[in-house]
């Protein structure tokens, strides 16, 4: 059970995965919150298309890409907040229109060949220390903020008008939660590819949210699960010889299944009651 | 004795974008005092409860605010997400915005919620989640939250829209009995009958100030005309006015049936 332990390429995969897990789900619980699931994966699209121009231009992967991805997601906040365009058309409009020019700059350079599975699908098994040290920094710069900022971040998140009138800087707010959520999916693009991040920003979030119905919990479940996905994919992915970002994300699926039918068994068993007035 | 100014707008205008919200806007709003802002959907009411919360800068005119004014903001309840994973407890906490910069309140931050709580009728529900309550019980969840930021002065925004009468009623209640213990009042209502004509003072909007004054005296057929656009009768009823809307098609098909009960009423001009 313990075997693949012993290699050192197996450490590194299922140390990334695990971070890249409670990562996901500490920053996928805002994401989803704010009814903006869908960023996950059109970001990841966008930052795609900054590590195309990153690596044509022989630009540092991390800061291309992450500088790429940042950029994108102010624009979508920026776009979003005309009410008549929308999150999700403003997410399918920046994103998109980034990923074409990534497709754009491989059709001129011809390059990009090389890298071009691992950022899709992922390639977790491939990661080095310092991708590992990449990930285990963004998660700590991220779990620093989330708890300095945690009342800000609720507050802004559940009730952005009032937070406003309350004195929460949201556009600080939004702005900060732009910086994290590029520098997540940039970090964890690696681990488990463009394709099936928005999985793993959105799966344990949601997961949580059926086993909980207070905030902080729905945090530390997130995260927790998250984690156990990273984990329990890798370690899955070595013996079903598997793409290790599928596996993450089918273990995460399989949990998803799992929480739901344990939430309708729950709200079956609860006695029916309604809101008790107090006078 | 002069009552003391908690917020004073002068000619303030507002827009959002270009089109203007709020034009010329005298108010001025003094500790203790409640009053009521009626007007159409679109008038301006809720920009400019956020005019006076500080959210929304005017345009044009000057706004001056009491140095030691505290305000609490109660949006309307349709605005509020009720699948939002969060508790009773949770909601008012997020009043405590500065201070403690850990994420975890502390004992007193909880003690002084529960005791508003209590206050308000909402005792041992902290931990329930919000949609687990009644329509009252909801309101009075986001009143505790405007009430743990030691507002001087409450906006309420609709505090009353698509509740039944009996929560109507409680709601009012407690905001009257807030109203008593000191506590500046300005709600928005659409309700001129159920809510503004029993409030001390209105203020009629429609992107400007059309009145200002006692329901008796603001609420005439023609300041009525002229902030709806639309012709109402009004009628006294032991002394406060009431608005009887009329549908010319259906009050025809209405003549027909017998009238229930006669009441006597006399117009007001």
């Amino acid at each position: 059970m313990l075997e693949p332990f012993d290699y050192g390429f197996f450490r590194h995969a299922i140390s990334v995965a695990v971070i890249a897990g409670a990562l996901c789900g500490l920053v996928g619980t805002y994401v989803v919150l704010r009814g903006m699931s869908y960023i996950g994966h059109g970001l990841s699209h966008a930052i795609f298309g900054g590590a195309v121009a990153s690596y044509a231009l022989s630009v540092n992967f991390y800061l291309g890409a992450g500088a790429w991805g940042l950029v994108s997601a102010l624009l979508i906040q920026r776009v979003a907040r005309r009410r008549t365009i929308g999150a999700d058309a403003a997410i399918g409009v920046v994103t998109s229109a980034s990923f074409a020019i990534g497709i754009a700059i491989i059709s001129v350079t011809g390059s990009f060949t090389r890298n071009f599975e691992a950022a899709l699908f992922g390639d977790v098994l491939g990661v080095s220390f310092g991708d590992v040290a990449v990930v285990a920094g963004v998660a700590l710069g991220t779990a620093v903020v989330v708890f300095l900022r945690y009342r800000q971040l609720l507050f802004a998140t559940f009730d952005p008008d009032v937070a406003e009138v309350s004195g929460v800087r949201t556009g600080v707010v939004d702005v900060i939660l732009a910086v994290v959520l590029a520098a997540t999916i940039t970090a964890t693009m690696n681990v488990v590819g463009v394709t099936l991040i928005a999985a793993v920003l959105v799966i344990p979030p949601v997961i949580a949210r059926l086993l909980t119905d207070s905030f902080h919990r729905m945090l530390a479940i997130s995260v927790a699960t998250g984690a156990a996905c990273g984990f329990i994919g890798v370690y899955l992915s070595y013996y079903l010889d598997w793409s290790s970002g599928a596996t993450v994300v089918i273990t995460a699926a399989t949990l998803f299944v799992v929480a739901w039918v344990v939430s309708a068994l729950r709200q079956r068993a609860a006695t029916p009651m309604g809101a008790l007035e107090v006078h | 004795m002069e009552r003391r100014a908690l917020v004073e707008l002068d000619k303030v205008t507002c827009r959002y974008g270009r089109d203007p919200v709020l034009v010329n806007i005298d108010l001025r709003v003094d500790a203790g005092e409640f009053i009521g802002v009626v007007g159409p959907s679109g008038s301006g009411k809720s920009t400019l409860l956020k005019v006076i919360a500080g959210s929304v800068e005017p345009i044009a005119g000057r706004m001056a605010r009491a140095p030691d004014a505290s305000f609490g903001y109660v949006p309307q309840v349709e605005t509020v997400n009720w699948y939002f994973p969060v508790t009773v407890r949770e909601v008012v906490l997020m009043a405590r915005m500065d201070g403690r910069v850990v994420p975890w309140t502390s004992k007193a931050e909880r003690a002084e919620a529960d005791e508003i709580l209590d206050r308000l009728g909402l005792g041992g529900l902290g931990d329930r989640h919000i949609r687990e309550l009644s329509g009252g019980q909801q309101q009075r969840v986001f009143i505790a939250r405007a009430l743990l930021r030691r507002a001087t002065l409450l906006l309420l925004d609709e505090p009353t829209n698509g509740v039944d009468v009996r929560t109507r009623h409680d709601v009012m209640h407690l905001i009257h009995e807030l109203h008593h213990d000191g506590i500046a009042i300005v709600l928005t209502t659409h309700d001129l009958n159920g809510i503004a004509s029993h409030l001390p003072q209105i203020v009629c909007l429609n992107r400007e100030v059309i009145a200002t004054g006692p329901p008796r005296q603001v609420i005439t057929p023609e300041v009525l005309e002229r902030t709806y656009g639309a012709p109402l009768e009004v009628l006294s009823h032991g002394g406060m006015p009431v608005v009887v809307e009329q549908y010319p098609e259906l009050d025809e098909e209405d003549a027909t049936a017998q009238p229930l009960r006669e009441d006597h009423h006399e117009h007001l001009a």
